[in-house]
């Protein structure tokens, strides 16, 4: 499996065509307007894995958010294959920072909310949860409440969550934004593993650029509030990826200079 | 094992107390005529029980608090929620409902007496007055506090408004609420207190008023031991009923 390259086998694409067109938006802060997105236009292939990088507070969660279908955007178009984007949709699914569990719900009763709302019968359901949990190394926790799980493993459980609908387009907000840092190497490792073996389309929202490194074929860097597009940089190497690959160290160095970080 | 330890430890204090007092009383170094000892509150009790005068007031008690609770606690749910979807109604009725919810108690019998006389009206309605606002209070604040990713998650999934309500919005504001039911209704108690002490010729709070009256302290502390019996059943009731409902909770209940 070393050769686990861009060359992937040609499974059937299940990822989704996502096409944002100059979006603009702005916040309504007590009757005032505050843009946070200018004129932002993006594309990404189906089974593409984009990461949208920038200072915090820039806009990029806000991006995600329209993306998803949870508010429309001011101006702009955001099409996903080439529909409208008119509202959320379980084929759009946001994973937060935030693993944002139900309570009440153990991990299998929240992996099963999509599918419930879905009119998925109970049987096909439960070999579906059993699966996407499974998938994400929680096999064992089905029964677990979230107040029992760790950090890393609620964001497991909210990705088992999302992962269960078999989405097209996963739109990450800094998922692993809240975990250690040894849980945040696992867990990158185990979102490409994902992402190779699902073939969705996915755009990830973070500010550590070597994670953006680590997991996008191409990373977009946003400027500051308004955001707008900076620099879009491919990123051709290999997976799996090291930290120290001189041309992963050369392009960070590239990225931390237009965000104005020179060291 | 160790839980039973637990409850005993916290029989060792009273306990003590009342075998001492009995004591004390018992060999004259005290009169026991302002606090009898527990024998007699206990002989008391006895024959107020086997009379069936005991059941009768504590029956009036209950049925006084239980019709005050749920007056009481289904206008807290009803207005909470209202107050806490709407902001056109929390702008224009929380500040008064907030500015009433700082008058004591007590300050509502004389008004509810020229109003409604003395029968099981007034009574029942000032139990309600103060089951009322930790219900209100509990509620609001709970559906106000709902995490907003929480309903985003379920609006992602595209539930329905009435799954979305029932799946998500009940669950999340279900504890608070149930904490707001059990402080109302700890509140009953109180306020029944005040209600029947505002003339009954049945209850609780008339045998302490009898008890005053024609100085009988042992019938005093007895009715404050059955009132305590009494609440605390109550809560114990109410805590079995709604335990089902948050199972989930288990954890976090245990330190209640």
């Amino acid at each position: 499996m070393v050769a686990a390259t861009r060359e992937r086998p040609a499974v059937q694409a299940v990822g989704a065509r996502l096409s944002v067109e100059a979006v603009s938006h702005a916040f309504d802060i007590r009757g005032t307007p505050l843009p946070v997105l200018d004129r932002v236009s993006l594309a990404v292939e189906p089974g593409g894995f984009v990461a949208l990088l920038g200072p915090s507070g820039c806009g990029k969660s806000t991006l995600l958010r329209l993306v998803a279908g949870l508010e429309p955007p001011d101006q702009g178009l955001i099409t996903v294959d080439g529909d409208l984007v008119e509202g959320p949709d379980p084929s759009r699914l946001l994973v937060f920072q935030d693993p944002t569990l139900y309570p009440w719900r153990t991990v299998r009763g929240n992996v099963a909310l999509g599918l419930e709302a879905q009119g998925v019968g109970r049987a096909t359901r439960a070999a579906r949860i059993d699966q996407a949990l499974g998938l994400v190394g929680l096999a064992g926790f089905a029964d677990a409440y979230p107040h029992q799980l760790s950090g890393g493993m609620a964001q497991r459980a909210a990705l088992a969550r999302a992962l269960v609908n078999e989405p097209r387009l996963l739109l990450l907000d800094e998922p692993l934004g809240k975990l250690d840092a040894l849980t945040r190497l696992a867990m990158q490792a185990e979102l490409l593993r994902l992402w190779e073996e699902k073939r969705f389309t996915a755009v990830l929202v973070t500010h550590d650029v070597e994670e953006a490194l680590i997991l996008a074929e191409r990373v977009i860097v946003l400027g500051d509030r308004p955001a707008a597009i900076r620099a879009e940089l491919p990123v051709d190497a290999p997976y799996p990826r090291h930290r120290d690959d001189p041309d992963l160290v050369r392009l960070r160095r590239t990225i931390l200079e237009i965000l104005g970080q020179t060291t | 094992m160790r839980q039973g330890g637990r409850v005993g430890l916290g029989l060792v204090l009273p306990l003590a107390l009342a075998i001492g007092w009995e004591i004390a009383v018992d060999s004259g170094l005290v009169s026991g005529r302002l606090l009898p000892p527990p024998s007699r509150i206990g002989a008391t009790l006895l024959d107020l029980a086997a009379s069936g005068d005991l059941l009768m007031h504590v029956e009036a008690t209950l049925i006084r608090v239980g019709l005050g609770f749920l007056w009481g606690a289904a206008a807290g749910i009803l207005a909470g929620a209202l107050v806490a979807t709407l902001p056109i109604l929390r702008w224009l009725v929380d500040p008064s409902v907030q500015a009433l919810r700082a008058v004591p108690s007590l300050a509502w019998v004389p008004l509810f007496i020229l109003w409604f006389g003395i029968l099981e009206t007034p009574k029942v309605l000032l139990i309600a007055v103060g089951v009322f606002f930790p219900v209100y209070v509990g509620v609001s604040g709970a559906i106000a506090s709902v995490d907003r990713k929480l309903v985003e998650v379920g609006r992602i999934f595209r539930l329905s408004r009435l799954a979305l309500a029932w799946r998500i919005l009940l669950p999340a504001v279900l504890p608070a609420t149930l904490v707001g039911l059990r402080t109302g209704l700890g509140l009953g108690f109180l306020f029944v207190v005040a209600a029947e002490l505002m003339g009954a010729s049945e209850g609780l709070g008339y045998l302490l008023v009898d008890g005053q009256q024609f100085s009988k302290p042992d019938q005093i502390v007895a009715a404050i031991i059955t009132f305590a019996l009494a609440g605390k059943l109550a809560d114990m009731v109410l805590v079995t009923l709604t335990r089902p409902l948050t199972r989930w909770q288990d954890t976090a209940r245990e330190s209640l």
